[in-house]
């Protein structure tokens, strides 16, 4: 005691009976606790870290991961920098020797059909085209190389001459060669073959043709003599191999587009997703026919709020019949309420389309009463009325229970005290009653929002082609598209928006003022 | 009933369950500027009638008229009573200035009035700065101060008040119960207002109802429903009181002998016996018990009592004796320099003036 009096009076930190800072010595006491709750919470932590925030985490990431290009076609990538694309014109030779050799080894390891699925979300035919070369390319004429190379110094039939040519300080001057042996080397390896025993490959042939060709300073007897022998050599234009493959190599679309991909983060998932694309001149908008996502994540919103706002409507006076009426009944009127919770999804969005459907229920009753005439039934399903009945019906209890257990919560003196202030039963209601469920009113419309933004299966069922949320476009991309870069900047845009309405809730509204109970 | 009742229950009858009536045949009158307090234990149907004068409960039969004119009809916002709720009822969301403003508010008064009337209504509750607050900022007392302030803004004639000193602590209640009636008297409102702690009663009211079992047991001024209980509900509830059982021997006029059931004779004053051979049960309060002979007339009765325990409570003592068999029979007496003290174990005489023990129905 004297010891901490002391020390306030010279201003310096409380301190326990021992000397030590008081602040020190409570952190102390309390760490022991902190970390037992942790260890409680443990398990739970580490499953919701593993099979949820990872995943999730992963999945964002490849809105923007774009390694395919890179690792597909390494050296095309480094050649195709220099490329101008505003030029017009096709790239030069260096980029057809590098792309030759990339789309050998790709098309060997089968990479070549994917690389082409991720070009073709970008452009469409690039898929097919890649397929195509790849059929091609270990066809393609540069065996004229190989047979004069052979015809020179039969030596450069063997492997060893390029192994011990490219494996010393003599690679330095064909680099292009001795990146094609490197790989060539590794590609043995990984198939568990002795690169010394294999024919040497065309490609390796028309890298060191390639390199020749630029009379680079070469040392030793077989390199000079072939360097002196190259500019009379009988030559295939690569270009026109790769034309014969496909003839939209000459398009120099293609190789924008390849080389617009080349970085390993890409902007161009948000971009489409965003309704706009990347082109060498920057982001631009797309044509006004091809834009989806922007009406999509619209008519989200618009659907939703449609939903949460009915859902307020016919929410408020069953929630106040709960909070009101006697013990037995209300408990029967839960039981309701709660009853489509207990029923599967499936079937209850099932239920609607019998009940909606132009040969369903409601039209026939309509035509049998005579308001509707039996050639002119209405359509009330696979469009946007369909989709916000049906989920209104569902998401109606997570809207009905917060406000339940506010009300609940609401004494009826209240109501009582302002009648006998001299309020209307309307003015009680609306001035006291209403400003006291309020609370119950955001959580349930929080709640109800942010399901209604994210459902997927009864727009699926019911929603046709006007009444289908962003969410049923990410699932195809997910699952039939396959372009789950997309899928994932769609749902990042999705979630970074439900934070956003969160947010700007928070300011309106207040967090606080939700109850759940 | 006299024709200066400013509220009135005619006959009033009520059921919930349509088997059993709440309140049965209640006849009630009270005049302007009057400060009526409805006694009870739970369930003796006070809190019912209250909620009927509000209007927040319909009479099932009878007629409760206010200034003269039958209001059954009227619904409650009409009624133009101010009601003040055992849980004071503010409102949370509205600031106390706010509370206050809603009942002139609902009546379309003009703001300039409204304003002048609030701080008015504050300043009387002595709540003068505490205007821009919310309820819950406040405490317990302070609440119930607003909600009193609350139910008199508008100038009610008449106020209800539903047990609203119940959640606050001792001392804070005999404050605010000194207040209530202040200002209750100085407005010169007519109050009704209900409790079941009798002290409470006793002190605020000018009239008392004891309400049981659905009807009023008695209505008197506090002072004769103290000393003179009609009959034995009333004796038993209001204050402390010891009984004893008998029956009666000899009436002679306002004096009447009760032989006691092991044989001892005591004085009593004969209020609802009518013969001799009645049972009866005679109350004495325990401040009315005589241990001093000579102040007692030389002819009266006495009994043996031995101590059985002696408190020490400040101003008064409690003595618990053993009397005519009854181990629950208690005296109390004033701590003054010449009072005994009594000790466990001793004998005792003791008696009374057969005016203070009432011979009641048994």
């Amino acid at each position: 005691m004297a010891d901490a009096s002391v020390s306030e009076a010279k201003g310096g930190p409380m301190l326990a009976a021992d000397g030590t800072p008081l602040k020190k010595s409570l952190s102390r006491a309390l760490r022991r606790q902190k970390m037992r709750a942790l260890a409680l919470i443990a398990p739970l932590l580490v499953f919701v870290l593993l099979t949820f925030v990872l995943p999730i985490g992963d999945m964002l990431l490849r809105s923007i991961k774009n390694d395919i290009v890179a690792e597909t076609l390494p050296a095309t990538v480094v050649e195709l920098a220099d490329w101008d694309p505003e030029a017009e014109a096709l790239p030069g030779d260096d980029v057809w020797m590098a792309f030759y050799v990339d789309m050998w080894f790709a098309s060997e390891r089968k990479e070549h059909t994917r690389l082409g699925t991720r070009l073709n979300y970008e452009q469409t035919g690039v898929s097919s085209l890649f397929r195509k070369t790849g059929r091609r390319v270990d066809r393609f004429d540069t065996d004229v190389y190989a047979d004069q190379f052979v015809a020179l110094d039969a030596a450069w039939e063997n492997p060893a001459t390029f192994a011990s040519l490219l494996d010393s300080d003599a690679a330095d001057a064909l680099p292009v060669t001795a990146d094609a042996w490197a790989r060539w080397k590794d590609f043995n390896e990984e198939e568990g073959d002795k690169v010394l025993e294999e024919d040497v490959p065309d490609f390796l042939y028309t890298a060191l043709y390639h390199d020749l060709s630029k009379a680079p300073q070469v040392s030793g007897p077989a390199l000079s003599a072939a360097a002196a022998a190259v500019p009379g050599f009988e030559t295939v234009s690569l270009p026109e191999q790769f034309e014969d493959a496909d003839e939209d190599w000459m398009d120099p679309e293609v190789w924008k587009t390849i080389q617009l991909y080349s970085p390993r983060v890409t902007s161009g998932y948000f971009a489409n997703a965003a309704d706009m694309q990347l082109t060498p001149e920057g982001i631009q908008q797309r044509p006004e026919n091809e834009q989806i996502y922007g009406t999509l994540f619209k008519r989200t919103l618009f659907m939703s709020l449609m939903i949460t706002g009915s859902c307020i409507l016919l929410a408020y006076p069953v929630a106040w019949l709960l909070a009101n009426l006697p013990m037995r009944v209300a408990n029967l009127l839960m039981i309701l309420v709660l009853l489509p919770f207990w029923t599967s999804l499936l079937v209850r969005t099932s239920a609607w389309k019998v009940m909606l459907q132009q040969q369903g229920v409601i039209n026939d009753v309509l035509v049998w009463l005579g308001l509707v005439a039996d050639d002119a039934r209405l359509t009330m399903i696979n469009n946007q009325f369909g989709t916000i009945v049906a989920m209104t019906h569902i998401l109606l209890p997570f809207m009905i229970l917060p406000m339940y257990s506010v009300m609940q919560t609401i004494p009826p003196t209240y109501l009582r005290a302002a009648k006998s202030l001299g309020a209307t039963n309307w003015t009680a209601f609306w001035r006291v009653y209403f400003p006291q469920s309020v609370p119950g009113i955001g959580a349930g419309s929080i709640l109800v929002f942010i399901l209604a933004i994210g459902y997927y299966i009864t727009p699926e069922i019911v929603g046709g082609n006007t009444g289908t949320f962003i969410s049923n476009r990410i699932a195809y991309h997910i699952s039939s598209s396959l372009n789950w870069g997309l899928a994932a900047a769609l749902g990042t845009i999705l979630l970074v928006v439900v934070l956003v309405l969160y947010w700007a809730y928070d300011k309106i509204v207040g967090i606080d003022n939700v109850k759940l109970g | 009933m006299t024709s200066d009742a400013f509220v009135e229950f005619e006959r009033v009858q009520k059921s919930y369950d349509g088997e059993t009536l709440v309140v049965k045949d209640l006849n009630l009158s009270l005049p302007k500027g009057e400060f009526l307090t409805m006694l009870g234990p739970s369930g003796s149907g006070k809190t019912t009638c209250l909620m009927m004068l509000a209007g927040f409960e319909t009479a099932t039969h009878g007629e409760i008229k206010l200034d003269g004119k039958p209001i059954n009809n009227i619904p409650p916002h009409k009624r133009g009573i101010g009601m003040v709720f055992q849980n004071y009822a503010l409102f949370p969301h509205m600031t106390v200035a706010e509370n206050l403003s809603f009942p002139l508010e609902v009546r379309r008064m003009g703001k300039s009035d409204r304003e002048a009337k609030v701080k008015r209504a504050l300043e009387m509750v002595q709540m003068g700065a505490f205007g821009g607050r919310r309820p819950a900022q406040l405490s317990g007392g302070q609440q119930q101060r607003i909600a009193l302030a609350r139910a008199l803004v508008f100038e009610p004639e008449l106020v209800l008040m539903d047990e609203p000193l119940g959640a606050l602590d001792k001392q804070l209640r005999e404050h605010m119960q000194f207040e209530i009636t202040s200002i209750a008297h100085n407005l010169g409102i007519t109050t009704v207002y209900v409790t079941h702690d009798q002290t409470e009663a006793l002190t605020m009211s000018d009239r008392v109802a004891v309400f049981d079992d659905g009807r009023i047991q008695q209505l008197a001024p506090p002072d004769e429903l103290y000393e003179s209980p009609q009959n034995s509900f009333v004796a038993q509830f209001i204050g402390e009181n010891n009984t004893l059982e008998g029956v009666v021997q000899e009436i002679r006029g306002d004096h009447c002998t009760v032989k006691l059931d092991d044989g001892s004779i005591i004085d009593a004053k004969p209020v609802n016996v009518s013969a001799v051979g009645d049972r009866t049960l005679v109350s004495i309060r325990p401040e009315r018990v005589e241990m001093d002979k000579t102040r007692l007339s030389p002819d009266a009765h006495t009994l043996k009592a031995e101590v059985l325990e002696f408190i020490y409570m400040g101003d008064i003592f409690r003595t618990r004796l053993r009397v005519a068999g009854s181990d629950n029979f208690v005296i109390k007496t004033r701590n003054a320099p010449d009072q005994r003290r009594l000790t466990k174990g001793e004998t005792i005489e003791i008696g009374w003036l057969a005016d203070d023990c009432r011979a009641l129905d048994a």
